[in-house]
């Protein structure tokens, strides 16, 4: 029992870190001496490596704020997974932390989706996909089987 | 340098006859002796430690605060980035913090490095009551002097401004003699149609999403207390309507409670699936 119970949390934790890596690490797109992602461009020319704020305009707000809006569900979902735990009765389901882990896996994958569709616009051809990008779709189906399980998960004492 | 020594050792003397201190001192001394008198009183109350403490305080505070003023240099603040649209004018204010009164000789400098550029040239310069504005610079036609210098600005203005304007402008004042510190940089950068700002849209979404959160909360929360409410008025009701035989009729009205608490949580649980399969959508 306690085991399953850690084997819970350690994979919605995981969904978590793998959500703030991605949000927060410069490795969406990576070309030779350029690599961008959400909220800077960052090349090394000549001159040095220097990073500046990224101008693509609207739709990399659009991928901005689904991936910050994951992070939140999902510490939400954390945060009532916790406060369920302990107010429960037996039996009952863990619905309410199920739907926020689920609504945050819809954020990721509608950010990811996004950011696919548009990146022809603004990313050279030249230049292949980062690893915060992967981790991203990656976080997507971690969050989601966790949001399947605490669904299905009934309390017992 | 000199002038910094001869204060202290005053300070450290205690109060010598003839000696001017310098203006930040002045104030701090007098903080200082209206400190020890009151500690001398405090000390007439208490053991008089805590008046030994608070002149100890008071004397390094004066010291370091005496000292500091001197060392600190000038300090010059414009903007971080200007943002403007083809053809607009813009103004590139620059204004400074400095430990000294405003001097008559203050100076402004303004010099420009245009995008990609490694050199800058200097396009403006205020000395002496005069402003000069250089005859090479791309801006020497379009230039003009909006600043105050006793009022410590020194702001400039550039009309009709175009995409070779994009650049580096950086102000460097002077207010002798406080003449050190770094100038300050302010990046302009011109548009044909201006952009949102960065994070306008993500604060939009994410706070639509989170305000949406919060009224479902609240709207659950609101129609599970107007239910509540209600049955409570009308088992209330029924109570006031049968008022004979308290005990009997509480006894009906126990069981028909329990029935109408069951049918409450049914319903609750029921908006709860409903809102969160909306919610899900």
């Amino acid at each position: 029992m306690l085991l399953l119970l850690l084997g819970i949390i350690v994979l919605h934790i995981a969904a978590l870190v793998l959500l703030f890596v991605s949000t927060i690490v410069s490795a969406w797109s990576v070309g030779r001496e350029y690599t961008s992602d959400l909220w800077t461009n960052c090349s090394s020319s000549a001159s040095g490596y220097h990073c500046e704020t990224a101008f693509t305009g609207e739709w990399i707000q659009a991928v901005q704020a689904p991936m910050i809006l994951s992070i939140i569900f999902s510490f939400i979902s954390l945060f009532l997974f916790f406060c369920q735990l302990f107010t429960l009765q037996k039996g009952g389901r863990f619905f309410l932390t199920g739907v926020f882990q689920i609504l945050a896996s819809l954020f990721v994958m509608s950010g990811a989706i996004i950011y696919t569709v548009m990146s022809p616009t603004w990313v050279p051809q030249s230049e292949s996909y980062g690893f915060a990008y992967i981790l991203a779709w990656v976080a997507f189906p971690l969050a989601l089987i966790s949001g399947l399980i605490y669904i299905i998960l009934r309390k017992r004492e | 340098m000199r002038k910094i020594e001869r204060g202290g050792s005053s300070l450290r003397q205690r109060g010598v006859v003839g000696y001017k201190p310098l203006d930040c001192e002045l104030l701090f001394w007098l903080t200082l002796k209206s400190i020890s008198s009151t500690s001398s009183l405090t000390s007439s109350c208490n053991r008089g430690s805590t008046g030994r403490m608070l002149t100890l305080l008071a004397l390094t505070s004066v010291v370091i605060l005496g000292i500091v003023p001197q060392t600190q240099a000038i300090v010059v603040y414009t903007g971080w980035e200007r943002h403007a649209l083809v053809g607009s004018d813009i103004r590139l204010s620059c204004s400074f913090f400095s430990w000294r009164w405003t001097s008559p000789d203050v100076s402004f400098s303004w010099s420009y490095r245009p995008d990609g550029a490694r050199d800058s040239i200097a396009i403006f310069h205020y000395a002496n009551g005069e402003a000069y504005v250089a005859k090479k610079s791309p801006f020497w036609d379009r230039l003009e002097f909006v600043g105050n210098p006793s009022r410590r600005d020194g702001s400039i203005v550039i009309k009709n401004l175009d995409f070779s304007d994009n650049g580096t402008f950086t102000c460097d004042a002077k207010n002798p003699p406080d003449i050190g510190g770094s100038a300050s940089s302010v990046r302009l950068l011109v548009f044909e149609n201006v952009p949102i700002q960065a994070g306008v849209i993500t604060g939009a979404i994410i706070g639509a999403v989170l305000g949406l959160l919060v009224l479902i909360v609240v709207i659950y929360y609101l129609m599970r207390f107007l239910v509540a409410r209600r049955v409570f008025s009308l088992s209330v009701s029924k109570h006031g309507k049968k008022g004979k035989g308290k005990e009997g009729s509480q006894q009906r009205q126990a069981p028909a409670l329990s029935a109408e608490q069951a049918k409450l949580k049914a319903a609750a649980s029921e908006k709860k699936k409903q809102e969160s399969r909306k919610d899900k959508k």
